[in-house]
């Protein structure tokens, strides 16, 4: 029974491959439909069976989460992907040959980021992370523009920095847990390290976690190695803008996590808390204040991921159950409501054919189904009630305010300035006379209404076991 | 014992030095031999733990070094470098004194750092873990201070290097990780082989400062 965690991974590498030697991008399309689908039953199918623990998958409280938003996410982008590619390829913006190998690498990127997720062993996570990672780099570049080959390179190259600094701090890890447990697979695996983590030695976990902060920091998009996220976001086709938003930024957070833990559970080594709470308010307010200066929806919307990724490091530099809690509950509401977001956007950018601000106007006049919905999703990222988006920011912010009452403004401050610049561009975007030209899009509007559904849902009513199973992981999380 | 030490220093040392000896480099086919030189050397460093630490497997890591990045990784790019006709010097963003005098700066960061935090460990691991970490930053460097994508990619190659030297000088590592090092530097070149390309294609250069000169229409 226990076999089933792997699943998860093992659906989306088969299906990779599969995928990869069938040329048809429509058979494609619905093979990564099928396989996205399959990969979600697999992930809810989690819920029944007990936590695992093994030398190199776990599922404990923490990630089985996660990994049911991961897989979900996957599956409606898959939907949105499928009319998105096609309308692409009608447009003449792809060709059937530039996405011969794209639905293959999607379930691959899926596969590694379920890996990192599920993984027990240090070095695995961090093989599933840079595997779905490069996946994504590929795809980033898949337009063959000038702009979108800057993107992807500059992607690739502060990738490798992170990977290469991230890969340094597993090692120096893995030599902390080697002096306590032994050579071998046990000092890498994470439910060991952690049952030892007070005997390990603190100066060598603490030089690890910096450069752990650092390498999955930058993956994560937090200030100032967030360069390559704007970018990578806009150049890249829409359904990799939202899955790099809604998912690859999150399973680099919950790898951080992981260590966060780790540190956390020794009293004498460096206290994350503090560097993440700096780091976490740079990002948020500097991010805030760059959204006022974007041309492009799509790169406003990532400077937008970048202050919500702040907000929520913040929040678990913070620490504490309500403030853990809250981060929990904002990791999800954020990821699902992003991913909303992108799907919204894609469709109003291939209605317009452009992606400049200045140029999608009036879109209430043209498409008020598009309109409603981008705006619903709008002021869900924004944190106004009644989305579950609201309900997470109003702890942080009180919890921040009963304990730190002047990092509370400067998150107020963020976050006010954040609102500002989005409904502004919101504004322009939903009224005003309608620009031309004007495409009809008939593509699955069916992953922006379960998104904005269930995060609406998330506001009203949160259900009771989900609000244990946040109490347990924030608990875990110390 | 102490023989064990002194080779493996002696190695790592020369690594280091061919680090150096690529920052001033500004020859593109005698930064691919510098490259070739430390990926040999990388390859008797990972054999040479091998023996010591008596574990075999170790000698597939060190194989794998020798035969992909000491011979068929240089020889392609050598290949690609004539093929596009771009064997002229490499841009320097800064001047070499400057760039070594950062190299040394570098190199002492992490030695203190590493030897500072780590008095515990074994003296064979930490100083090679101290020499890994400089010539990790110092591939950093070379990515920093290289307008070329060719040298860029033989930085982040660099960079690699002192990663698997570090890790193989941890003792007992599992040979997953080695492997995903391998592999990770074949995607990397797969993704670097296809940019250049597809750089070449849009520019008729493989300089970066061309793809900075579209940056004006973004944000």
């Amino acid at each position: 029974m226990n076999q089933a965690v792997y699943a998860v991974v093992g659906i989306p590498f088969l299906a990779a491959i599969v995928l990869a030697l069938i040329p048809s991008y429509r058979i494609t399309a619905i093979g990564n439909v099928l396989a996205s689908g399959l990969t979600f039953a697999a992930g809810l199918s989690f819920l029944a069976i007990p936590p695992v623990v093994q030398n190199y998958v776990i599922l404990d409280d923490l990630n089985i989460f996660f990994i049911i938003l991961n897989t979900l996410v996957g599956f409606t982008t898959s939907v949105f992907s499928g009319g998105y590619i096609e309308h692409e390829i009608e447009t003449g913006h792809l060709t059937p040959q530039s996405v011969r190998f794209y639905h293959a690498m999607f379930q691959a990127m899926m596969g590694g980021m379920n890996l990192a997720l599920l993984a027990n062993n240090i070095g695995l996570m961090w093989v599933g992370l840079e595997f779905a990672t490069l996946m994504t780099v590929i795809m980033v570049g898949i337009y063959r523009t000038t702009r979108a080959l800057e993107a992807a390179w500059k992607y690739f190259i502060l990738g490798i920095v992170g990977i290469s600094l991230a890969f340094f701090g597993t090692i120096i890890f893995y030599l902390a847990g080697q002096a306590v447990l032994g050579e071998g697979a046990a000092a890498m695996t994470w439910s060991r390290l952690i049952e030892v983590a007070p005997q390990l030695d603190a100066p060598l976990i603490s030089l690890a976690f910096i450069f752990l902060l650092v390498g999955y920091g930058t993956k994560v998009g937090l200030v100032p190695m967030h360069a390559w996220l704007p970018d990578a976001h806009a150049e890249g086709p829409t359904p990799i803008s939202a899955v790099l938003s809604g998912l690859l930024l999150n399973v680099a957070l919950f790898a951080l996590l992981r260590f966060k833990m780790l540190l956390a559970a020794h009293p004498g080594a460096l206290k994350p808390g503090p560097i993440m709470i700096i780091i976490g308010l740079v990002s948020l307010i500097f991010a805030a204040l760059m959204l006022y200066q974007r041309r492009d929806i799509k790169r406003l919307f990532a400077y937008s991921s970048i202050e919500h990724m702040g907000l929520i490091t913040f929040a678990f530099g913070m620490g504490g159950p309500i403030a853990n809690f809250a981060g929990l509950l904002h990791m999800v509401m954020h990821s699902l409501t992003k991913s909303a977001i992108f799907f919204a956007v894609g469709h109003a950018a291939q209605a317009k054919g452009t992606q400049r601000l200045a140029d999608i106007r009036g879109l209430s006049v043209s498409h008020p189904a598009l309109a409603f919905g981008l705006a619903a999703s709008v002021i869900a990222i924004s944190g106004l009630p009644p989305f579950g988006a609201f309900m997470s920011e109003f702890l942080i912010i009180t919890n921040t305010f009963a304990r730190e009452p002047l990092l509370a403004l400067a998150v107020v401050f963020g976050l006010l300035v954040a609102f500002g610049a989005l409904l502004l561009r919101l504004q322009n975007v939903l009224f005003g006379a309608p620009t031309e030209p004007t495409h009809s899009v008939n593509a699955s509007s069916a992953p922006l209404i379960v998104h904005l559904s269930l995060v609406l849902v998330a506001g009203i009513y949160l259900p009771a076991a989900m609000v244990a199973w946040f109490q347990r992981a924030a608990e875990m999380l110390g | 014992m102490t023989n064990a030490y002194s080779v493996a220093h002696f190695l790592a040392g020369v690594m280091l030095v061919c680090s150096f000896t690529l920052l001033y480099q500004d020859r593109i086919f005698a930064v691919l031999n510098t490259f070739a030189a430390q990926a040999m050397m990388l390859s008797l460093a990972v054999a040479w733990q091998g023996y010591v630490q008596n574990s075999p497997d170790l000698f597939i890591t060190a194989a794998i070094a020798f035969g992909l990045k000491g011979i068929v990784i240089p020889f392609v790019l050598n290949r690609m470098i004539v093929r596009l006709g771009i064997h002229r010097d490499v841009d320097q963003v800064v001047n070499v004194g400057v760039a070594m005098f950062l190299g040394l700066g570098l190199t002492c960061l992490a030695l203190l750092l590493v030897l500072r935090v780590t008095p515990g460990a074994a003296s064979f691991t930490r100083e090679g873990l101290a020499l890994a970490l400089a010539i990790i930053l110092l591939g950093f460097l070379q990515m920093i201070t290289r307008r070329n994508a060719v040298t860029q990619i033989v930085g982040f190659m660099s960079i690699e290097n002192g990663l698997i030297l570090a890790a193989t000088g941890a003792r007992g590592m599992p040979l997953v990780v080695e492997v995903s090092v391998a592999f990770s530097v074949l995607i990397a070149l797969f993704v670097f082989a296809v940019f250049v390309f597809r750089i070449r294609e849009s520019f008729d250069s493989v300089d970066i400062e061309s793809l900075e000169r579209v940056r004006g229409m973004q944000q």
